[in-house]
């Protein structure tokens, strides 16, 4: 099959980007969609011209390292996974698609198809984390977790971090990412000793790093890999409300 | 702690909850709209009458709904300012992932259904309530009491079929804004549930139609039946 390619070129963070077409041929719709990709960069690099930058590691649908916008949608058509789970049986032959890198202040372009997506690492580093004792790792069943709570938190820090929410959303929030980071250590035992905190710095840093705020338009939702609900963000709110109302009784 | 909030969360959050205070009032307010249907003008009167009597306690009320309107839209404004400052370079192609995505029309546009609703509130509050009272003759009496006669005023007010227009479509637009606005008030005051949610959002639609078509009804039944009455 064949495909129409439309794809953002960017020499580099500062360089103004514009459009390229390409059309790749003799592909099999058994492909990835980034394999397609490694296809079109062979016949580029064969050509003596640059290849497309594009951000993948596992190609299994688990790092959280690729992602991009295919046709105004992050991570492509196919809902529930990345799009290096994506494949060309997804297209019809000779269909025109268009690439666009993660478009977000917060997400500035480092090349082509590559965001900088460090701004979730400084959030993570606000707050999204627990205290262990040193010494050797604790038994694993030592902290007795109910089933649902486990399920509850584990729904929440499936969360692969690949910025697909903050692409996809109309405002270029980060609701859904910092939320799940937030409700997955605030459900679980080992989570309890820095959970004031941690709801109060992480949704500061999200504010300093340029995100939006949150409409409600739940696109985040749709196109998350991993499914993420917008209900993390109602526990979010939840959990930073209490603690704002919990400060006030205090003064 | 300052007045303003300056967190994403608690902007939301006082978004939602002045939201709420708004729909409460849209409510109540078309429940006493309806009055103008029972064709017994003393009834829209009476009510109108026992709500200007209750004096210092309808200002305070009053005042209220002026500062929830006002801080519903400070901070409405402020998320859209984000928005411009999170996405300066836009998408060449714009998508809609569609499966749970709740993104519609309606919630792509409530800040213009909004600034609708703003224009509107001041020219119908000036137009009516502030309009010509007993002093223009607007008189009736009830039980013996010489009060204001509002119903003669809507009933002349909606024989003037650009009144009539503007009134319905206005309604039209706070029926989009009400359709994301409903749920989406839910959802920033922090409540969520599996089961709720979903009834919520069918809900906010069912109540957005009723909103906009109990308002824009009597406009239009007025206008309609304005020379028998």
């Amino acid at each position: 099959m064949t495909l129409h390619l439309r794809i953002w070129r960017q020499a580099h963070a500062q360089a103004s980007g514009r459009f390229v077409s390409y059309t790749v041929k003799d592909l099999s719709p058994d492909m990835s969609f980034l394999e397609m990709l490694d296809v079109l960069n062979e016949e580029l690099t064969k050509k003596g011209e640059a290849p497309v930058e594009f951000d993948s590691d596992c190609r299994e649908g688990i790092c959280g390292t690729c992602g991009f916008v295919i046709d105004g949608v992050a991570h492509g058509p196919r809902r529930g996974r990345t799009v290096c789970q994506l494949y060309l049986r997804d297209f019809r032959d000779g269909q025109s698609v268009t690439l666009e890198p993660f478009r977000a202040k917060a997400f500035p372009v480092i090349q082509d198809l590559v965001v900088d997506r460090s701004a979730f690492e400084r959030i993570i580093a606000a707050g999204g984390y627990i205290s262990v004792d040193t010494g050797s790792a604790p038994d694993a069943n030592s902290i007795l977790i109910p089933k649902e709570v486990a399920e509850g938190a584990f729904d929440a820090a499936a969360c692969i971090g690949c910025g697909a929410c903050v692409a996809a959303c109309p405002n270029a929030s980060a609701s859904l990412f910092v939320s799940a980071k937030i409700a997955h250590l605030a459900l679980l035992p080992q989570g309890q000793p820095e959970r004031h905190r941690r709801v109060l710095k992480m949704v500061a840093q999200m504010d300093r790093e340029n995100f939006g705020n949150c409409s409600n338009h739940g696109e985040c939702e749709a196109v998350c890999p991993k499914n993420i609900s917008i209900k993390q963000i109602a526990l979010m709110r939840r959990e930073y409300l209490t603690e704002i109302w919990k400060n006030f009784r205090a003064l | 702690m300052t007045f303003w909030p300056r967190s994403s969360v608690a902007k939301k959050f006082l978004n939602g909850l002045t939201g709420l205070g708004l729909v409460l009032f849209i409510i109540i307010h078309l429940a006493g709209n309806l009055l103008l249907l029972t064709g017994n003008p003393d009834d829209l009167n009476r009510y109108a009458h026992k709500l200007e009597s209750l004096g210092p306690l309808l200002l305070f009320a009053q005042i209220g709904l002026a500062l929830f309107f006002i801080l519903h839209i400070l901070s409405a404004l402020t998320v859209y300012f984000d928005r411009l400052r999170a996405r300066p370079a836009r998408y060449a192609v714009s998508g809609d992932a569609g499966g749970a995505s709740r993104k519609t029309i309606s919630s792509e546009t409530m800040l213009y259904t909004g600034l609708v609703l703003l224009v509107f509130v001041p020219w119908h509050v000036i137009s009516l309530k502030f309009g010509p009272g007993m002093a223009q003759g607007y008189v009736t009496e009830l039980d013996g009491v010489a009060v204001r006669d509002l119903y003669r005023l809507v009933v002349e007010y909606f024989q003037n079929p650009v009144h009539v227009i503007l009134y319905v479509a206005v309604m039209l637009f706070l029926g989009f804004h009400l359709r994301h606005g409903f749920w989406s008030m839910i959802q920033s005051l922090g409540a969520y549930h599996p089961r709720l949610t979903p009834l919520w959002y069918t809900g906010g639609l069912l109540f957005a139609a009723a909103m906009a078509v109990g308002y824009l009804v009597i406009p239009i039944w007025i206008y309609m039946n304005g020379a028998k009455i």
